[in-house]
C-alpha cells in the first residue's frame, strides 16, 4: 500500500463530465463566499458568534442553515433522477450511465434524511426547547456545539465523494450483499459508512443532551404537563434518538469490519447473514422516521394553537399519543421486509402493530382539526403548511396503512408505490413543519418577519409540486414500475413520468422563490421590524423575551403558573393593567466560547477521510489530535463568564419598556 | 450530597453555591445535570451492546464448519479474566471513598490499582485472542468467529478508552487537586468502570457459560 493508500489521481473525475463541472461550481462558490466574508471582515464575527459558540440559538441556526444548504444539494440529485426517467425510455438511454445514476440515488436519500431532514429537525430543537423551557440554555452547551460540527464534519465526507472518488451505488441504506468488498470494491460505500458513523455520533450526544435539559433544566414551575407539546415531542424524539442510534453504529460498524477487515456478518459466505443487516437497519431505520416526524407534530401543534387564538384541543391526549408513537415506533421494523419470509405469523403481528401506529396518529389529526375548529383562524403562512400537511399526510397516512396489508406489501413491495408513499409522509409531514417552524421563528431568531405574499407563493409551489410529481408513481407503482430504475422500459409510462418531472421542477421553483423571499426580507427588513417579541400573539415563553433573544434568553428565569406559561402571563397583565413587578436582577453566568468542537469536527474529518482511503497513519494522527483536543479541553479553569449585573438591568429595562407599550395597546383592544 | 462550592447549572446565577436558590423548582444544579447526562450515554452503550448479543445469538450456530464455542472456550482463563475486572471495579469504589475526603495518596493509589487489574484482564484477554488467532480460529473464518470477536472486543475497545480515560483522571486530580468538576468526571468515570462490569457479567453467562455447557 502506498503513502496515500487508494488515494491517486485518478480519484479526481477528469472523465466525467457532469461531476467535474458541477465539482468545479460548488469550488467557485465557496471561493466566492470566502472572498465576501474576507471583504466585509466577518471570519472574526462568525468565529466568535457562529463557529465556536455554545448558545444553543446560534447553533440552532447553524444546523438549519446547513439543513437548507444540503436541500438544494438533494434537491439537484432529484431532478436529475426525475429528468432521466423522462428521458431514458424506450431506445433512448438518458445522460445518466448506470454507475452514475446509481450513485444519485444513493446519496439523494443519505442526504435528504441524514443531512438535511436531521439538521433541520435538530436545530428546531435547539432553537425552541430552552426558550420555550423558560431557560438559558441546553444541558451540556459545549456538547452540543461539539455535535453540530459533527454533523457537518459527515455532510462535507458526503460532498467530497463528489470531487474525489465516488458515492455509494447501493442505496440510501447499503443493503449487503451488495455493499460488500466483493460486489462493491470501491470507495463509495466506504464514504457513505465513515460519514455515516461520525455525523451519528453528533446526533447521539445530541440525544443524551436534550433529554438531560427537558427532564432536569426547566424553568420553576414549568412541571411535565405545562410542557408546550414542542418540547414533548421533542422528548419522545430525542429518547428515540438514544435507544435507536447506537443500533445504527452497530450496523454499519458490522459491515465496516466485513469491508475492512474480511469478517463475515453479512456476506454470502462464511456463515453470513445479509438478512440479519436488514433487520439491525430497520430497527434504527423505523424509529428514525418517527424521530424525524414527532418534532413536526410538535410545530404543528404550535401553529395550530397560537394561528387559532385558542389552547391546544385534547392537550394530554397529544401528549399520550405522542409516548404511544414512540414506543410502538419500536414493534413494527419488520413491516419494511414482509417479503423476507419471517412467514405469515410474524407478518401478521408486525402488520396489526403498523396499522396500530395509525390510531394515535389519527387522535392528533383531530386533535389540529378540533383546535382549529371554533378558532378565530389566522391565514399567515404557517397555518397554510398546517392545512397543507393535513391533507396530504392523511392521504400518506392511508397509503400507508395498505402498504401494513403483508399481502398488499407483496405485490408493491420495493415499486413506485412505496416511493410514492414515503415522500407523501416526509415531504407532507417533516418538510412542511419545517416550512412552517422557519416561517414561524424567524423572527424570534432575526427580529423581522418573511415576506408574506413570497411565503404563500412557496406554499403552492411545494403542495402542488409535490402532488403533480407523487400521485403518479402512486399509478405507476400499482403498474408494477420498480424504484431506482434507470431505463424505463414500457413507453406507456413516459406520460406519467413527464407530469412527476414538471412536479419536481416546480418544487424546484418553490425552493428557488425561499431563496427570493429570505433576500427579499432582510432588504425590506426594516418595516417588518418585531419590536414586540411577540409577532403572532404567541402563548409559549419564547415570545416572552426579545426578538432576538439575548445571549441569556431571560434576564430571570419565569416563575409558571399554568398550562400556556407566556399566555396566562400576558391575560393576568391586561386583567391586571400592568406588568408584573420588577424582579431582583443579578449578575448571569454562561458558558465560554470554545473552538474544540469544530477542532474535533476537523480532526474527525481527516480521520474518517484516512479511513475511506486506508491512509493509516494519517487516520492514526487524526484519533491523537481528537484526543489531544479533549484533554487540552478537560485542563480547562475557565467554565463560565459573568454577564454584569447593568448589562442585565439595561436590557432587561428595555424589554419592560417594550412590553409596557405592547400592553397598552393589548388593553386598548376590545 | 455536600458539595461545597460549585458552580451552579448553567445560567443560574447564585455565586458559585450548590442552592439554584429556587428549592426543588426550576433547573437541577450540576451536580444533578452531570451525572444524569452521563447515566443516559451510559444506557445508550446498553443498547449498542444489546445489538451485539442479539448479532452473536443469531450467528453463534453459523461456523460454517469452522471450530464451535465448546472447542474454543477455557473457563478458567474466563474465571481469571473476570475476577481480575471485579476487583479493578472493587478498587475503584475505594478509590471514589478515598476522593472524597480528598486524600490524595489513596486516591492515586487506588485508581492506579484500579487500572492495573483493567489491564490485566485486557492482557488475558487479547492472549485468548491470540490463542484463537493462532489455532485457526480468526474472527474470518466464519460468522459466528465474526460475531464474538466483535462482541467481546468492543467490551475490551470500551476498557481500554476506559483506562486512556482513567490515566488522563489520574494526571488531572495529581495537577489540579480535587476541585468539583474534577470529582464529577470521577464519579462518571466510576459509573462508565461498573458499567462495563455488568456487559460483562453479560458476556460471561451468554457467551462463556453457556457455551461450554456440556
Amino acid at each position: 500500500m502506498s503513502f496515500f493508500g487508494r488515494l491517486t489521481w485518478e480519484a479526481i473525475p477528469i472523465h466525467e463530465p457532469i461531476p467535474l463541472i458541477t465539482s468545479l461550481v460548488v469550488l467557485l462558490v465557496l471561493a466566492a463566499i470566502a472572498v465576501w466574508i474576507t471583504r466585509n471582515h466577518w471570519w472574526s464575527y462568525l468565529w466568535h458568534e457562529y463557529i465556536t459558540s455554545p448558545d444553543h440559538k446560534k447553533i440552532g441556526i447553524m444546523y438549519i442553515t446547513l439543513g437548507l444548504v444540503m436541500l438544494v444539494r438533494g434537491f439537484a440529485d432529484a431532478i436529475m433522477m426525475r429528468a432521466q426517467q423522462s428521458l431514458a425510455i424506450g431506445s433512448s438511454q438518458g445522460y445518466l450511465p448506470p454507475e452514475h445514476y446509481n450513485q444519485i440515488f444513493s446519496a439523494h436519500g443519505t442526504i435528504m434524511i441524514f443531512f438535511v431532514a436531521m439538521p433541520l429537525v435538530i436545530g428546531f430543537m435547539n432553537f425552541v426547547v430552552p426558550l420555550q423551557l423558560g431557560v438559558r440554555d441546553v444541558a451540556f452547551p459545549t456538547m452540543n456545539n461539539v455535535s453540530f460540527w459533527l454533523t457537518a464534519s459527515g455532510a462535507l465526507l458526503v460532498n467530497l465523494s463528489l470531487f474525489l472518488g465516488e458515492f455509494a451505488r447501493t442505496g440510501w441504506l447499503a443493503f449487503p450483499p451488495l455493499s460488500e468488498t466483493q460486489f462493491s470494491p470501491g470507495v463509495g460505500v466506504d464514504y457513505y459508512l465513515v460519514a455515516l458513523q461520525i455525523s451519528g455520533v453528533g446526533t447521539l450526544l445530541t440525544g443524551v443532551n436534550f433529554v438531560t435539559t427537558i427532564l432536569k433544566i426547566r424553568a420553576p414551575g414549568m412541571s411535565y404537563l405545562r410542557m408546550p407539546v414542542f418540547c414533548w415531542t421533542a422528548l419522545a424524539s430525542n429518547l428515540l434518538i438514544i435507544a435507536a442510534f447506537p443500533v445504527l453504529t452497530v450496523t454499519l460498524g458490522l459491515l465496516m469490519l466485513d469491508r475492512y477487515l474480511g469478517f463475515h456478518f453479512f456476506t454470502n459466505d462464511g456463515g453470513g447473514n445479509s438478512m440479519l443487516y436488514m433487520n439491525l437497519i430497520w430497527v434504527w431505520g423505523h424509529p428514525e422516521v418517527y424521530i424525524l416526524v414527532l418534532p413536526a407534530f410538535g410545530i404543528y401543534s404550535e401553529v395550530a394553537s397560537t394561528f387559532s387564538g385558542k389552547p391546544l384541543f385534547g392537550y394530554r391526549s397529544m401528549v399520550f399519543a405522542t409516548l404511544a408513537i414512540c414506543i410502538i415506533s419500536f414493534m413494527v421494523w419488520l413491516h419494511h421486509f414482509f417479503t423476507m419470509g419471517a412467514g405469515a405469523d410474524v407478518n401478521a403481528v408486525f402488520g396489526i402493530a403498523s396499522m396500530i401506529i395509525a390510531v394515535p396518529t389519527g387522535v392528533k389529526i383531530f386533535n389540529w382539526l378540533f383546535t382549529m375548529y371554533g378558532g378565530r383562524v389566522r391565514f399567515n403562512v404557517p397555518v397554510y403548511w398546517l392545512i397543507g400537511f393535513m391533507l396530504t399526510f392523511t392521504i400518506g397516512g392511508l397509503t400507508g396503512v395498505l402498504l401494513a396489508i403483508p399481502p398488499v406489501d407483496f405485490i408493491v413491495h420495493n415499486s413506485l408505490f412505496l416511493i410514492a408513499h414515503f415522500h407523501q409522509v416526509i415531504i407532507g409531514a417533516v418538510v412542511f413543519a419545517i416550512m412552517a417552524g422557519y416561517t414561524y421563528w424567524f423572527p424570534k431568531a432575526f427580529g423581522f418577519t418573511l415576506d408574506e405574499r413570497l411565503g404563500k407563493a412557496v406554499f403552492w409551489c411545494w403542495f402542488i409540486g409535490f402532488h403533480l410529481a407523487f400521485m403518479p408513481l402512486y399509478v405507476l407503482g400499482l403498474w408494477g414500475a420498480t424504484r431506482r430504475m434507470q431505463h424505463i422500459p414500457d413507453a406507456a409510462w413516459a406520460p406519467w413520468l413527464d407530469v412527476a418531472f414538471v412536479g419536481a421542477a416546480i418544487i424546484g421553483l418553490g425552493i428557488f422563490l425561499t431563496v427570493v423571499q429570505l433576500l427579499y426580507s432582510i432588504k425590506t427588513r426594516d418595516r417588518r421590524r418585531d419590536i414586540t417579541g411577540d409577532p403572532w400573539d404567541g402563548r409559549t415563553l419564547e415570545w416572552l423575551t426579545l426578538s432576538p433573544p439575548p445571549h441569556y434568553n431571560f434576564a430571570v428565569l419565569p416563575d409558571v403558573h399554568g398550562e400556556e406559561a407566556y399566555w396566562t402571563r400576558k391575560q393576568t397583565a391586561i386583567k391586571e393593567e400592568k406588568l408584573i413587578a420588577e424582579p431582583n436582577y443579578q449578575p448571569i453566568e454562561m458558558p465560554v466560547n470554545t473552538p474544540t468542537g469544530v477542532i474535533v469536527a476537523f480532526f474527525a474529518s481527516v480521520c474518517g477521510f484516512a479511513i475511506i482511503w486506508y491512509i493509516w497513519w494519517l487516520a492514526i494522527l487524526g484519533l491523537i489530535g481528537a484526543f489531544a483536543i479533549f484533554v487540552w479541553y478537560a485542563w480547562r479553569d475557565e467554565h463560565e463568564h459573568i454577564i454584569p449585573l447593568d448589562e442585565v438591568i439595561a436590557n432587561a429595562r428595555e424589554r419592560r419598556r417594550v412590553r409596557h407599550e405592547l400592553l397598552q395597546e393589548l388593553i386598548k383592544q376590545p | 450530597m455536600t458539595t461545597g462550592t460549585e458552580a451552579p447549572a448553567i445560567g443560574l446565577t447564585h455565586m458559585g453555591s450548590e442552592d439554584t436558590g429556587l428549592g426543588n423548582r426550576g433547573p437541577q444544579s450540576k451536580s444533578i445535570v452531570v451525572p444524569y447526562g452521563f447515566w443516559l450515554f451510559v444506557l445508550s452503550d446498553m443498547v449498542l451492546f444489546s445489538a451485539l448479543f442479539a448479532t452473536y445469538a443469531s450467528l453463534v450456530h453459523a461456523t460454517d464448519g469452522g471450530p464451535v464455542t465448546s472447542q474454543l472456550f477455557d473457563r478458567t482463563t474466563v474465571a481469571i479474566e473476570t475476577l481480575a475486572l471485579l476487583i479493578s471495579s472493587f478498587i475503584c469504589g475505594i478509590a471514589i471513598i478515598a476522593a472524597k475526603r480528598e486524600n490524595m495518596f489513596w486516591t492515586q493509589t487506588a485508581l492506579f490499582l484500579t487500572g492495573f487489574f483493567g489491564f490485566v484482564f485486557l492482557v488475558l484477554e487479547l492472549t485468548e485472542f491470540g490463542h484463537m488467532i493462532s489455532i485457526g480460529a480468526p474472527p474470518q473464518r466464519s460468522a459466528f468467529l465474526s460475531s464474538f470477536f466483535t462482541l467481546v472486543g468492543c467490551h475490551g475497545a470500551h476498557v481500554t478508552c476506559g483506562l486512556l480515560w482513567l490515566g488522563t483522571m489520574m494526571a488531572q486530580i495529581w495537577a489540579k487537586g480535587f476541585q468539583q468538576h474534577i470529582m464529577r468526571r470521577l464519579l462518571c468515570f466510576s459509573i462508565f468502570w461498573h458499567a462495563l462490569d455488568i456487559i460483562w457479567v453479560a458476556i460471561f453467562t451468554i457467551v462463556y457459560l453457556i457455551g461450554t455447557l456440556p
